[in-house]
């Protein structure tokens, strides 16, 4: 530990210190019964605008996203830009269709959108491949946050061998899971006020020193290779390099709030009119988001890359560190202990949301509906507060012993897997005309094509469709909850001429469920 | 829930003409095409960069009219 950033490291450990406190006072904020299923998992609904959007900007904008979309911008270029379009294209969506999801959950106390399936369909199968989707997506996930904490605890110096090596991210892992079990997604709704202050402050304080250091903007993109600077122009046969960015950029933007972790988030508002609300100020994180992206073509202008004092961080986090070693390089240590306690503290509060969400999923969808029908409000919220630690425990281990590069092939494949529930939940708050059966056939068919689609290409988010000569490369995502909606949709009335003689499965919900 | 019914009230999950804002900001990023490219810039910055974060603030602004007009 020869070279450890001491004064990074001070401030980097006041801060943690700091929401360690906050996120255990948390559970005497906007006080509730913590035995209650949904005030522990989503803090009674309660949450207003503002808390709203502390709460899912810390839960959708992910210290991953932090690190490596930048990452990728200072590795690939101009590609990694999709993150702005992608963030342009999810709030009509979130307008639209959350607030009846929003809604529905609130009239009848649903805390997952499995219980919303499960109600709206009347198939515990269908459920069940929804939780189990959302559960499985969400664990690399969080294994990821990991990884974010981890290029930042080496940022600053701090390594051992063996054991010693992993000491800060477990210390940094049982305060996490202390806090969430203590209190619920209050804790992280609590932290997430002080890490977005900390992660905005960081993002402009790059966008406005970094460039003055520099000579300006034009210079430092003059010093990107023209390769990198645009998207390669695709030629006469193919969409290439265009095709590529824009379904990147609708696939994820599908995606992202099917994961449960947002839909925890959303749930966890007020009112459908905090989440409408949200739609219009949440860009305000993808300003950020683009802005950081541009810091990546900061590091390749800085030439961090090439400096020796860097080398051996680059060795060990890859693309992943440019970030970190340009605030190295340009900001006093105390700042630099800011920005890294802003990634940290940015890991910690997903993770938690994530694994609540994780929680809340077995506890309801697995346990409740399959071992034990009949818990007490104080069982079914104790089992939720044990799974979350479970889950969070499994993520350690993950990062700890398996190579990071599976964590990000899994957490590519997570997106692939959870876009497949869109038609059971998404267009489940539009419309009932689609058999319960199909939806599962079309899920099925969605995730097996999917995952095979990305294991043929190495695990690479595209893969190349070609139609007479001319090929389409497409983000998996997309393509596969294409095929599925096309799945459901022409099973759908096979089904319903051979299985639903006697009437479709009761629905649960009146159409009045899903608007105030 | 107890305090359902008073809430309803206020919008009906009607269609609204003012969604179609939504589309003007789709269109405006879906097609790299139109925006690939690095001149004009401003301040240094190439046109696909600027272009694209001047769409962040757009959309966030159509949809602040999208939900003024909408709501009751």
């Amino acid at each position: 530990m020869a070279d450890v950033n001491w004064t990074a490291l001070a401030v980097f450990v006041l801060l943690f210190g700091l929401i360690t406190y906050l996120g255990f006072a948390a559970a005497r904020w906007r006080k509730g019964d913590l035995d209650l299923i949904h005030e522990w998992g989503l803090g009674g609904r309660r949450f207003g605008t503002l808390i709203t959007w502390f709460l899912i900007g810390g839960d959708l904008y992910t210290a991953y996203t932090f690190i490596a979309v930048p990452a990728l911008a200072f590795g690939a270029g101009a590609i990694a830009f999709f993150a702005v379009p992608y963030t342009i294209l999810i709030y009509p969506i979130l307008f639209l269709a959350f607030p009846r999801l929003w809604h529905v959950c609130h009239k009848h106390n649903y805390i997952t959108a499995a219980d919303f399936v499960r109600g709206r369909f009347g198939n515990r199968w269908l459920a069940l491949a929804i939780t189990i989707t959302g559960i499985v997506a969400t664990m690399p996930y969080i294994a990821l946050q990991l990884v974010g904490l981890q290029v930042v605890i080496g940022a600053m110096g701090v390594s051992g061998s063996g054991l010693a090596a992993d000491l800060p991210l477990v210390i940094a892992f049982i305060i996490l899971a202390a806090f969430t079990y203590s209190s619920g997604l209050r804790a992280p709704a609590s932290i997430a006020i002080v890490k977005d202050i900390l992660i905005y402050i960081t993002a402009f304080a790059a966008v406005i020193v970094v460039p003055i250091q520099l000579g300006g903007f034009g210079k430092i993109f003059a010093a990107v290779p023209p390769a990198k600077l645009l998207l390669a122009v695709p030629g006469a046969d193919t969409t290439g390099a265009y095709g590529v960015y824009v379904t990147l950029a609708i696939g994820s933007a599908c995606a992202l709030f099917l994961y449960p972790h947002s839909i925890t988030g959303i749930l966890s508002a007020s009112s459908g009119k905090a989440i409408r609300r949200n739609a219009a100020m949440l860009p305000g994180y993808s300003l950020m988001l683009g802005l950081l992206t541009l810091v990546g073509l900061f590091a390749i202008a800085a030439g961090v890359g090439a400096l020796p004092e860097y080398a051996g961080g680059f060795k060990q986090f890859g693309n992943n560190f440019a970030v970190p070693a340009l605030f190295l390089h340009f900001f006093p240590s105390w700042f630099a202990g800011v920005a890294f306690a802003a990634v940290g503290i940015g890991a910690l509060v997903p993770a938690a949301i994530m694994s609540i969400a994780a929680a809340n999923l077995y506890t309801r969808n697995i346990h409740r509906e399959f071992f034990n029908k009949n818990p007490t409000d104080r069982e079914e919220s104790q089992i939720a507060k044990w799974v979350s630690l479970i889950v969070k425990l499994g993520a350690l281990v993950f990062i700890l012993f398996v190579p990071t590069p599976y964590a990000i092939q899994l957490q590519l494949l997570g997106g692939i897997w959870i876009i497949q529930t869109l038609p059971s939940v998404m267009l489940g708050v539009y419309t009932r005309w689609f058999n319960d059966w199909a939806l599962l056939m079309g899920w099925l068919v969605g995730t097996v094509a999917g995952t095979a689609m990305a294991a043929s290409m190495n695990f690479t988010p595209t893969y190349a469709l070609s139609f007479a000569g001319y090929t389409l490369p497409v983000y998996t995502a997309l393509s596969t909850v294409i095929l599925n909606l096309i799945v459901a949709i022409a099973l759908t009335p096979v089904f319903n001429a051979m299985f639903n003689k006697g009437g479709k499965p009761v629905d649960g919900t009146v159409p009045a469920d899903y608007y105030a | 829930m107890s305090q359902q019914s008073a809430d309803r009230r206020g919008e009906q999950p009607k269609w609204s003409w003012w969604y179609l804002l939504f589309v003007v900001q789709l269109v405006a990023v879906v097609w790299p095409p139109f925006y690939n490219k690095i001149d004009p810039t401003f301040v240094g910055i190439p046109f696909f960069y600027w272009y694209q974060l001047l769409w962040v603030i757009i959309g966030a602004v159509l949809t602040a009219i999208v939900y003024f007009a909408t709501e009751e």
